[in-house]
């Protein structure tokens, strides 16, 4: 296989509240591969966001707890100064927020703001860097990025900051591109756009990938890899076709039995009943055990821990035997 | 069924404005001339290009904008009907606020990050007076939240501690707390996982049932917007371009823009990837300077003389449809 590109570790990230710890991200450890692209899906609030705001140095500790390494290049960036991982982030690694109004500052015009970027990371004037920008927005399907270069970000529409903001974290062409829910805000018809467009720039410039999304169709076209992530921790890790075609965690399973098909019209959706776990307060055993319909005793005690289970496929579910070498140790 | 709102011609422009003295050199014209009306328990979907007007219908309906044309009409349960097209007197604007609730688009911002969980749910609850008593109140913000699929003890957090699918159903649970006759939902479930998302989906389709609620339900995701609606708007550019029941609309789209949106889906299968055969061809239009004729007719491979000529206007039937190709 290709070069690692990132590394993480059995990476921790906890916040104190009121009512106890939570443990957003609970010993995740996981690779990426030059020019893949990596899925991430899993419930919602199982830590997926939190894990990628941890490896962009945007989760402040103190007050969180951080622990683990995240390896860039043999070196552990959570030992980086807040000036150097500045300079990584958004020259090195970028990234693509789910919330696109609030990448930008309200008081400058989008133009400036992309101007600023190409400034501090790439070094350009004001002369050198318009026509790279306008370049850019047209490349994102921005229609007239002249005249929208003097607009203010809350003169667009949701779909077209989203694309404006790709354009952004783009135009310095990055090592590492983490994506959170970038098509969300977009119709079908740019989606395919967009998800062509990162495709493209990724076969061009060989960038690695982190792809968060909710959507399961997203995914099968575009992801390399899939991680399942469930209550902070992944549960599943499999290349793309063995998660649509042996999927092995219940949770997986369940995820996938809940496709919104045209059959259910008028009757009730097919969901995993019950909620997940309270992230203050995870069980000692399996995390998806009080949902799942093949629990044992044993899955309420134990924690199962990922275990290969193919060449392809890890999975952390005692369904498919247990890591005998964690247990002898 | 009662009616609960109409419109008539609505249009939406927002000037932009230059200069020092703020001179109007043009207009983003969001929303040009919107027709539908909407029944209790009926849920009427809303799609089409991101930028084509639709959060901007939701926030005319929720009066957060005046339309710059047009008329809203709004039927009480008594079925006495308002104008609410501009000024409302207090009395009547009370009983529309009660009566209609919105989802926004982004649970980031529409949630008051200094206010509680609690706090953000009891406020339409308090300024409508609801319950007499504190703890009568907490003890229903308690049943809402369990309801929607968060735990009770959530209470006295603060939104920032929630992930983007537990902040949307924060957000639901507000809406829902007035038991409104209308509900507009802005991609109220695009931030969410599909297992909670059908949960939710769920959870409104029974409260419909309960209270004979009706939604008007924008999304970008066709099969969301298949499962819940009984009828559905295609919107580009600003217009209403096809209009017809959820299923026949599926089954023969007629709208050459319906049609790339319904084969731009992607599938579920990787051995069959779709994405890259998938290109509406051209330019996404502007708002600023729409183009002369029909508003799809730069992307559209039927294109005929009379598209960049002439506005086709949608035809009065079951299945409403704007477009040269039928007449
Ligand atoms: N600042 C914070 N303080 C306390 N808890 C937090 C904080 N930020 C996030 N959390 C919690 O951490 C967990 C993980 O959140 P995260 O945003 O990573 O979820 P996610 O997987 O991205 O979810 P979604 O799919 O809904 O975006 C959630 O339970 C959330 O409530
Ligand atoms: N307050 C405003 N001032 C100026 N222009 C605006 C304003 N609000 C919206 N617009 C413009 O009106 C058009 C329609 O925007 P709207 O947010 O309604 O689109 P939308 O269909 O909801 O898109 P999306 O799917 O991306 O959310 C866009 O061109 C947008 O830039
Ligand atoms: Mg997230
Ligand atoms: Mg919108």
């Amino acid at each position: 296989m290709t070069e690692k590109v990132l590394e993480v570790k059995n990476l921790k990230t906890y916040f104190r509240t009121m009512e106890g710890t939570v443990k957003a991200v609970d010993g995740v450890s996981f690779d990426l591969y030059e020019g893949e692209i990596l899925a991430l899906v899993g419930e919602s609030g199982c830590g997926k966001s939190i894990t990628n705001m941890t490896i962009m140095g945007l989760v402040k500790s103190p007050p969180a707890i951080i622990e683990g390494e995240i390896l860039y290049n043999g070196k552990n960036i959570l030992e980086l100064s807040k000036e150097d991982y500045r300079k990584l982030r958004g020259k090195e690694i970028g990234m693509i927020f789910q919330e696109p109004m609030s990448a930008f500052d309200p008081l400058y015009t989008i133009g400036y703001q992309l101007f600023e970027v190409c400034k501090t990371h790439l070094g350009l004037n004001k002369k050198d860097a318009k026509p790279k920008i306008i370049e850019m927005l047209k490349k994102v399907g921005i229609p007239e990025p002249e005249k929208r270069f003097d607009e203010y970000p809350h003169e667009m529409s949701g779909g077209m900051l989203q694309r404006i903001m790709i354009a952004m974290t783009l135009i310095t062409n990055p090592k590492i591109l983490i994506a959170d829910e970038p098509t969300t805000a977009l119709d079908v018809t740019i989606q395919a756009q967009v998800l062509n467009l990162m495709k493209n720039l990724q076969k061009e410039f060989n960038t690695s990938i982190i792809f968060i999304t909710h959507d399961l169709g997203v995914v099968s076209e575009l992801a390399d890899r899939v991680h399942v992530m469930y209550a902070g921790k992944i549960i599943e890790k499999s290349d793309v076709y063995g998660i649509y075609e042996t999927p092995e965690h219940p949770y997986t399973k369940g995820l996938l039995a809940s496709r919104v098909i045209k059959e259910y019209k008028d009757r009730e959706l097919p969901h995993i009943p019950g909620f997940v776990p309270k992230a203050t307060n995870f069980p000692d055993g399996c995390r998806f055990a009080e949902r799942c319909s093949f629990c044992t005793e044993k899955c309420q005690k134990v924690s199962p821990e990922l275990i290969k289970t193919s060449e392809i496929h890890e999975t952390a579910c005692f369904l498919y035997g247990e890591d005998t070498n964690e247990k002898d140790n | 069924m009662k009616k609960i709102i109409e419109t008539i011609n609505v249009k939406k422009y927002f000037p932009i404005k230059k200069g020092i003295f703020l001179k109007t050199v043009g207009h983003v014209k969001a929303l040009e001339s919107v027709n539908f009306s909407i029944h209790e328990n009926q849920t009427i979907g809303v799609v089409g290009e991101s930028g084509c007007g639709k959060s901007t219908l939701g926030r005319v309906l929720t009066k957060i904008y005046n339309p710059t044309e047009g008329t809203i009409n709004y039927y009480d349960k008594d079925g006495e009907k308002y104008d609410i097209s501009n000024k409302i007197n207090k009395k009547t604007n009370m009983k529309y606020r009660s009566d209609l609730q919105m989802v926004f688009q982004n649970p980031f911002d529409s949630l008051d990050p200094r206010m509680t969980i609690g706090d953000i749910i009891s406020e339409p609850l308090q300024i409508h007076k609801v319950f007499k008593t504190k703890s009568e109140e907490k003890d229903y913000v308690k049943d809402l939240l369990k309801k929607v699929g968060l735990y009770e003890d959530y209470f006295s957090r603060y939104p920032h501690e929630f992930s983007g699918g537990q902040r949307q159903r924060i957000a639901i649970a507000r809406a829902i707390a007035l038991k409104p006759r209308l509900i507009i939902t802005d991609e109220p479930t695009s931030a969410l996982d599909i297992s909670v998302q059908s949960q939710v989906i769920n959870l409104l389709k029974d409260i419909q049932k309960e209270n004979n609620i009706a939604y008007i339900f924008i999304s970008h995701n066709l099969d969301v917007v298949y499962h819940v609606s009984d009828r559905i708007m295609v919107m580009y550019l600003g217009n209403v371009v096809e209009e017809a029941d959820s299923k026949e609309l599926f089954e023969s789209p007629m709208h050459p823009y319906t049609q790339a949106l319904m084969k731009s889906v992607p599938g579920w299968n990787p051995r069959e990837r779709k994405l890259s055969e998938i290109s509406l061809e051209g330019e996404p239009p502007s708002p600023i300077a729409p183009p002369p004729g029909c508003p799809f007719h730069p992307r559209c491979k039927y294109k005929m003389d009379i598209c960049s000529k002439e506005k086709p206007t949608i035809k009065n039937a079951d299945h409403k449809v704007a477009c040269h190709l039928f007449k």
